[in-house]
């Protein structure tokens, strides 16, 4: 490589390309953490909604719904863990567009380093952001009569599958984030993706109660499956092949989403 | 290295669909120097911008950057070049100490280094009391400040900077004036780009006009202002009756006269006597007038001629 010849007298470091890729990411993941504590109404936003609906739910229509076993608030737990989760993973998609609005993601274009990377950031901080909020819901939840089952290492795997999720929807809102031509744009069209998912799928209701096209859809989609693996963890349904089927949907929409950001982040021509 | 140009655009082309943004450009910017790209809105500046700095593809022509290819050297182009857009591109969130710290990481300084150079630069652009502030905080002034900072944590060789005065107020103006001098003391090259004809006037070594995706002039400021003429005397008649009379009488001078107005813009080659003699004649004549006054050609004067955008209403009298 050749040798940058700065005016000034600073000299940028030398390591391998590889070593760049981790350090910049590093540099990324921090702002965007910071971007958690600088903004916390962002936070506030994404904890209040579920908490409403865990509310709303248990009191108001859990009477009417059968669960057909665990009691109404042992089940909705987990429907209410996912969605949150889900739309948590959607900040990604707001910061990407947002940075590309802000010439943000231009500049980074002409440094000579691996600018993807600052997808990494939003990514990696959407994981601690809904770690946090879950930990947030679990206390709310267990105020409100939620009684688990689950031993230590079930907590744990409950931990993975969220974690596991939220980096699959993190990927694919960055994308979003990325074809999106503005933040209004890049709400409606998140918002879209997830709801359909979060709603047709078994977080409030189980699927058997729904009709047979609907219950169709709702039995094979992936936050479905995330659903009822870690119900089963939590509480002790059958688990079935939800955790494999679950894990398989993870893995396949992460490696479909993120060479589609590659693609996308370095597609010459920006939208501005 | 062989070639004593850090800048050098030719026969650049770019099109967006079927609109002709770009239709063959020529350019080019000796090392350590500053060439103004001077503009109305939608010219193609920006265009030739963000193709400099590589984040925009182009059509035909070819243009390196310090020696290296943006097409096929894009690594090394951007290794040597420093970009502020014509929007500031920072963090609204983050302080501008955290701002100047990132982008200093992203260029690969030190910690220590990336907060050295945070510090110098807060101090430089007179942003230390804001330092610890999110940006959204800040002024336009001092997002302006702040953004181009972000551009020399590393001191590149060669800065594009994108209309880095739009939108200040003169005290602002001045201050990024006086900063970017000292950047093209310091053997930096620079194109930037303005709105402003007095900036490219101030700044520039060289000034290349650009309207409608062409270069129609080019040149240091004197040659531009010495294309139309020396000072010009302007008159502003009383009324239309006065203003007949008075361009019948001045029908042996070089005049350029708009009828609505009633101005009256001669141009005068021979100094002191000339304007005297022409005042004599008005008086002879009694022509009255409303009021008087003597103009230095300004780039406004080289740039309403070339790019004719006025030339509808302002007719010329060449006798
Ligand atoms: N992405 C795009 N798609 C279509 N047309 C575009 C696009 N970007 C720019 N243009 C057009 O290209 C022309 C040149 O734009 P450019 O931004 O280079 O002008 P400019 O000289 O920087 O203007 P300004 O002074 O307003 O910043 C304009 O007519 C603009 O509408
Ligand atoms: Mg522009």
């Amino acid at each position: 490589m050749e040798e940058t010849k700065m005016v000034g007298l600073y000299q940028p470091q030398q390591h391998s390309k590889l070593y760049w890729i981790f350090s910049d990411s590093l540099t990324f993941i921090k702002r965007s953490l910071k971007l958690i504590f600088r903004n916390p109404d962002q936070l506030i936003g994404l904890i209040v909604q579920p908490i409403m609906f865990m509310l709303l739910f248990r009191y108001v229509f859990g009477g009417a719904i059968d669960t057909g076993g665990p009691s109404y608030v042992n089940f909705l737990v987990a429907g209410i863990l996912v969605q949150m989760a889900a739309f948590g993973a959607l900040t990604t998609s707001y910061s990407v567009t947002y940075d590309m609005q802000k010439g943000i993601i231009d500049r980074l274009k002409s440094f000579p380093i691996a600018s993807w990377t600052v997808l990494t950031g939003h990514v990696v901080s959407d994981l601690f952001r809904n770690f946090i909020s879950s930990l947030i819901l679990l206390a709310v939840a267990f105020l409100v009569g939620f009684q688990p089952t689950a031993s230590l290492s079930d907590w744990v795997l409950v931990a993975l599958i969220v974690m596991l999720f939220t980096f699959a929807i993190s990927w694919l809102s960055a994308v979003l984030g990325l074809l999106a031509k503005s933040i209004e744009a890049v709400q409606w069209m998140g918002f879209l993706l997830v709801f359909p998912l979060t709603f047709a799928s078994a977080a409030f209701a189980p699927t058997e109660s729904m009709a047979t096209g609907l219950r169709i859809f709702a039995q094979n989609q992936p936050v479905t499956h995330v659903i009822e693996a870690i119900r089963a963890l939590m509480i002790g349904t059958p688990i079935g092949n939800h955790g494999i089927m679950a894990v398989i949907w993870c893995v396949a929409i992460i490696l479909v989403a993120i060479p589609l950001c590659a693609y996308l982040f370095n597609r010459q021509v920006s939208k501005s | 290295m062989s070639e004593n140009n850090a800048i050098v655009i030719e026969g650049l082309t770019k099109s967006y669909k079927d609109v002709e943004v770009l239709k063959g450009i020529d350019l080019k910017v000796e090392r350590g120097t500053m060439l103004a790209l001077l503009g109305p809105n939608g010219a193609g500046k920006t265009t030739i911008v963000r193709i400099l700095s590589t984040l925009l593809k182009y059509d035909s022509g070819k243009v390196t950057v310090h020696g290296y290819d943006v097409k096929d050297q894009a690594h090394e182009v951007r290794q040597n070049i420093g970009l502020t857009s014509q929007y500031a591109a920072l963090d609204e969130f983050l302080t501008g100490m955290d701002n100047l710290v990132m982008m200093g990481r992203l260029f690969h300084l030190s910690k220590e280094d990336a907060n050295k150079r945070a510090h110098e630069l807060l101090e430089q652009f007179d942003l230390v009391d804001a330092a610890n502030r999110p940006v959204k905080t800040y002024s336009g002034g001092m997002r302006r400040r702040l953004d181009l900072a972000v551009s020399l944590i590393p001191t590149p060789p060669v800065i594009f900077l994108d209309e880095p005065t739009t939108g200040l107020d003169p005290r602002s103006r001045l201050a990024m004036w006086n900063v970017i001098k000292k950047l093209v003391e310091a053997d930096v090259t620079i194109l930037l780009t303005t709105q402003y004809l007095e900036e490219a006037d101030q700044l520039a070594d060289k000034i290349a006009v650009i309207d409608n995706g062409k270069v129609i002039a080019e040149g240091t400021s004197d040659e531009l202002k010495s294309k139309v003429g020396n000072e010009r005397l302007e008159l502003v008649i009383k009324d239309s009756e006065n203003f007949a009379r008075a361009v019948s009488v001045l029908a042996n001078y070089k005049f350029i006269k708009n009828d609505e107005e009633r101005t009256i813009n001669i141009t005068i080659d021979s100094g002191v006597q000339e304007i005297a003699k022409i005042l004599s004649l008005i008086e002879q004549n009694s022509v009255q007038i409303e009021s008087l006054s003597l103009h230095k050609p300004t780039l406004d004067d080289v740039f309403l001629q070339l790019t004719g955008h006025e030339a509808e209403d302002k007719k010329v009298e060449d006798k």
